[in-house]
């Protein structure tokens, strides 16, 4: 694999920790998009979720590998994909929970999609240069993500008795998850402060209104703010991330270095 | 992985099937003597290597090659891709490497993230190309917010959609922003009928 940019850098904890937050957001979401694979309502999404998929898991590899080097360990992007454990992953919890039905998946995803084009806007100006190049692409990608994804949410939500059912149903589920993506804690304070980071609390009314926005828009009821789900940038995820690694991690670690 | 070079194509579709200019494919494996390289003559060189899934433009075309450095025997070739999870970048590395060390030159390809790719380094005879092709070539990248522009279908504020690559009509409809590969969205021409592939602006 070509070594990623930036990896001559003396070993920095704190950002080794920071880039997996990122990385393992996507690398996670990415994995549970594909699961889609040949089960999507119409082939146009199942090749649609495809490619979110892609782009998500493309970016996380990237992440990863700037995360290894920052580490300085000698860990790369695959070892870091395939040899943790569940309390290793540093992403939010919204992004490990399974697909549920295609209206989870699509709400999921467009309550994502509307945080990522934000934060990758933002740190497209990281001080740290491999960081801002990757972020530069991945926001060109998640422009076209957040468009497809928040259709989608005014198409089922506005769309049959039964659609607009199952759209209710994941707002409702899932509006307790948003708020891990956007409130900061003392490593993102410091990394915003260094300048390498975003400042998610900047970010915060910018989502809020997008996305009461798109859900109003789809004559969906925004639930009264639950108990905030979180816990995963501090590795304590629900049960259903080991699941999801087992899956993910058995080929890796069932013949570690193969190739093909 | 297998692919159908436009050629193959061609031969299953039968005689009538045109597959437009073709970019030659990558020099033979066995090494000629082209002499140490310069420079002009390694770009000449990618010239000649086309894009796996879009084999009528070459990487030099599409703009993904960024950076041609030359010392002594050795070259080092810089490219970017175009999508962070395209599936082709290993493939276009391994493309790359032949075309080079098929002249007996010494090649390793890198890749940089910075400046992120996009549409707009792709030439106009490259988007010529693509038409030809029967691919819609990128318009004008949209800049500005995204989350606003979210409208039922009917609402008549969609922007534009890219002219039909076969018939010339404007009136064309999107049917998904995400087509075969990560860099194409999918459309029919309301006037011919035809489904067609647009690359995307990005």
């Amino acid at each position: 694999m070509t070594a990623p940019p930036g990896t001559d850098a003396a070993p920095d904890a704190r950002l080794a920790e920071y880039l997996l937050r990122h990385g393992d957001d996507r690398l996670v979401l990415g994995h549970r998009l594909s699961e889609w694979a040949g089960h999507a309502p119409i082939l146009e999404e199942d090749i649609a979720l495809g490619n979110v998929a892609l782009d998500l898991i493309g970016q996380g590899a990237a992440l990863l590998g700037l995360a290894g080097a920052a580490e300085g360990a000698g860990r790369d992007a695959d070892a870091l994909a395939y040899f943790r454990e569940a309390v290793d992953f540093r992403n939010a919890l919204l992004c490990e929970l399974p697909r549920g039905d295609f209206a989870f998946t699509v709400v999921r995803q467009f309550l994502f999609d509307a945080y990522d084009v934000l934060v990758t806007e933002a740190l497209s100006a990281s001080s740290d240069a491999a960081l801002a190049g990757v972020m530069a692409k991945a926001y060109k990608e998640a422009r076209y993500h957040v468009r497809h994804s928040g259709e989608w949410v005014v198409r089922l939500g506005d769309g049959t008795d039964e659609s607009r059912r199952r759209a209710q149903d994941a707002v409702d589920a899932l509006w307790r998850y948003g708020p891990e993506l956007l409130t900061p804690d003392a490593l993102d304070e410091d990394m915003r402060s260094l300048g390498t980071g975003a400042d998610l609390d900047a970010l915060r009314p910018a989502w809020e209104s997008s996305v009461r926005a798109v859900l109003d828009d789809a004559t969906l009821r925004v639930p009264a703010a639950g108990f905030p789900a979180r816990g995963g940038r501090q590795g304590r995820h629900t049960e259903h991330l080991g699941l999801m690694l087992a899956e993910m991690q058995i080929v890796a670690r069932s013949h570690p270095g193969a190739s093909w | 992985m297998s692919r159908l070079s436009p050629g193959e194509l061609a031969r299953l579709l039968g005689d009538g099937w045109d597959p437009g200019p073709t970019t030659a494919a990558p020099a033979s494996v066995a090494a000629e003597d082209a002499g140490p390289p310069t420079a002009a003559a390694v770009w000449a060189a990618l010239e000649g290597v086309p894009d796996p899934e879009v084999p009528v433009i070459s990487v030099v075309e599409l703009g993904i090659v960024r950076d041609v450095a030359v010392d002594g025997a050795r070259v080092v070739v810089t490219i970017t891709p175009t999508y962070s999870g395209c599936p082709a970048m290993r493939e276009i590395e391994r493309d790359v490497v032949a075309a080079l060390r098929g002249r007996g030159w010494d090649a390793e390809v890198r890749t940089t993230y910075t400046p992120a790719w996009t549409t707009d380094w792709m030439s106009d005879a490259a988007r010529e190309k693509l038409r030809a092709y029967g691919i819609a070539p990128p318009g004008r990248r949209v800049e500005g917010p995204v989350l606003v522009p979210l409208r039922r279908r009917g609402d008549g504020a969609a922007e534009a959609g890219p002219p039909c690559p076969r018939c010339g009509s404007p009136d064309t409809r999107l049917e998904s922003r995400f087509g075969s590969t990560a860099c194409k969205a999918m459309h029919t021409c309301r006037a011919c009928g035809e489904p067609f592939e647009e690359f995307k602006p990005v």
